[in-house]
């Protein structure tokens, strides 16, 4: 149950307590951040759960995969920190990790 | 008699995100959403994948908690119908009897499966794939079912024949036209995927048109086609398309046949009531301004966000370039653009590769791309369509160049 910051596109953090083996999108959804639209449901289909997530927790996680480097591709806000959510499983990994939410293309 | 500043009626992906929409915009009037399924907001999609599939609960696709509802006060009447609007009134009756008042009417109600018209359409093990309530009942129904009709070459259809090849039971698809995926893809595209499902073990079957259901004991027992043929089933899945849900609109006077007109603004022609996804006729850009439905999560959203903003006051207009998705197998298919109309396709990669797009040309421009495991294409393509790029076919051929560099 890791805890992690999440900030919002206004820049308000939010402290929240994540379930272990969902991914980040469903975490951010059930959380209540209504920013993130998700509209493929998780499927790596669109680039709508679009987040940043902080530099020493991305360096813990598992790399991207091909289909998800080139879906961020088409986002206007892409940088170094980016990652869809949806292909993020909650682990210990991000422990106290700060996710901002990507601005809106 | 209950009455909220907004009403809106359906609870799916355009009702949800439009209530969404407003609270994000700082709308502060009183919100409802009336849906007839007994659910919260959920998505569809998973239906005919995941959900049906068991790899997701229910819990899983609801579109938000009941929690989000609740406190950003948008209120839940769920389980019932409008069966008539009176728009002078601004009220609609609902199926319990009840009337419910509002100063603005947002119309999200989708569709209804299309069902056969011949005999046996009502059999015990007939079913459609819209709603949670019909994939239950599959799902309850699968323990005992080893062979499985589907009607309709269509995306659910073809969505539902790989879940359940899958899932070990042996499924004849039938479909009446020449190919499937006819309605929205190239002969490519069809050609591709009726070879998948055959490798996969679908008795994939075009141009057989059904003649009826047979039974026994009320239960359904296979689908007769017109040359006499029996194919027995123990479960027939009927994914033929949808009615938009738009009676008691045009019933009220609202423009429309199939489904209901609306403008840029999402505008029904009765006062205060706006129209957005499944159910909404407009005049499509993507389509060189034809009116059209489109049945999208895409269109449901950025219809609902529309409208949303439309009741803040903001001056918008409905001008989003269309895309879809589809999973079957390992297979990831994504769409931008609408192919419809085009008069030249050029093949992009190769069909054994698994890994290829389909990029449709009108006059010389990129109108649409189907791309299949092939994402760089599909997103590089998305700009294509917008700008209407005019490219070279032979060049679009080229797999040794990515397609934004073909466009520079």
């Amino acid at each position: 149950m890791p805890t992690l910051i999440i900030k919002n596109r206004s820049g308000i953090g939010k402290t929240i307590e994540a379930a272990s083996g969902r991914s980040l999108m469903e975490t951010l959804r059930e959380a209540g951040f209504d920013e993130l639209l998700a509209l493929c449901g998780g499927c790596c289909s669109c680039a709508t759960c679009h987040v940043h997530v902080e530099a020493g927790a991305l360096a813990r996680l598992p790399k991207m995969s091909d289909d998800e480097n080139d879906l961020l591709e088409a986002t206007s806000s892409r940088d170094e920190l980016s990652r869809l959510s949806c292909q993020i499983e909650v682990s210990d990994a991000l422990e106290g990790a700060v996710i901002t939410i990507a601005d809106e293309d | 008699m209950d009455r909220t500043d907004v009403l809106i009626i359906g609870a799916g992906h355009a009702g949800a995100q439009a209530a969404i929409a407003l609270r994000q915009g700082g709308y502060t009037g009183t919100v409802a959403i009336l849906g007839d399924e007994p659910e919260l907001p959920y998505e569809r999609p998973p239906l005919s994948k995941d959900y049906l599939s068991g790899d997701k609960t229910f819990d899983r696709i609801l579109i938000r908690p009941a929690s989000f509802w609740e406190e950003r006060k948008i209120a839940m009447r769920l389980n019932r119908r409008v069966v008539a609007v009176d728009a002078e009134a601004h009220e609609v009756s609902l199926s319990d009897g009840s009337q419910h008042g509002y100063g603005s009417l947002i119309w999200a109600t989708g569709g209804s499966p299309r069902m056969l018209s011949c005999a046996g359409y009502d059999l015990k093990g007939v079913h459609s794939v819209r709603t949670r309530a019909d994939v239950d009942r599959i799902m309850r129904e699968l323990e005992t079912t080893q062979r499985v009709a589907i009607i309709g070459g269509g995306y659910i259809g073809l969505e539902a024949a790989a879940v359940l090849t899958k899932l070990g039971k042996k499924v004849v698809l039938l479909e009446a036209l020449d190919r499937v995926l006819a309605r929205v893809a190239g002969p490519d595209l069809s050609s591709f995927y009726e070879a998948e499902h055959r490798a996969h073990g679908v008795d994939l079957r075009t141009q057989v048109k059904v003649a009826c259901i047979v039974g026994q004991d009320g239960k359904a027992s296979g689908v007769r086609l017109h040359d006499g043929e029996i194919v027995p089933a123990d479960m027939v899945i009927v994914g033929i398309g949808i009615i938009p849900a738009v009676e008691p609109l045009l019933a009220a006077g609202a423009a429309g046949n199939n489904g209901v007109q609306i403008d840029a603004q999402c505008r029904t022609t009765l006062p205060d009531v706006y129209a957005i996804g499944d159910c909404a006729a407009h005049a499509n850009r993507y389509a060189e301004g034809a009116t059209l439905r489109l049945e999208s999560v895409q269109n449901a959203n950025d219809q609902a966000i529309i409208a949303a903003k439309c009741l803040l006051g903001l001056a918008v207009a409905y001008d989003a370039v269309p895309w879809f998705w589809s999973n079957q197998y390992d297979l990831k298919l994504q769409t931008v653009g609408l192919s419809i109309g085009h008069d030249q396709t050029v093949l992009r990669g190769e069909l054994a590769a698994r890994s290829f797009s389909v990029i449709y040309l009108l006059q010389g421009r990129v109108i649409a791309l189907d791309c299949v495991n092939a994402v760089r294409d599909y997103v590089q393509g998305r700009k294509l369509v917008v700008d209407g790029a005019k490219l070279d076919p032979g060049a679009l051929r080229d797999t040794s160049r990515q397609l934004k560099d073909i466009a520079a």
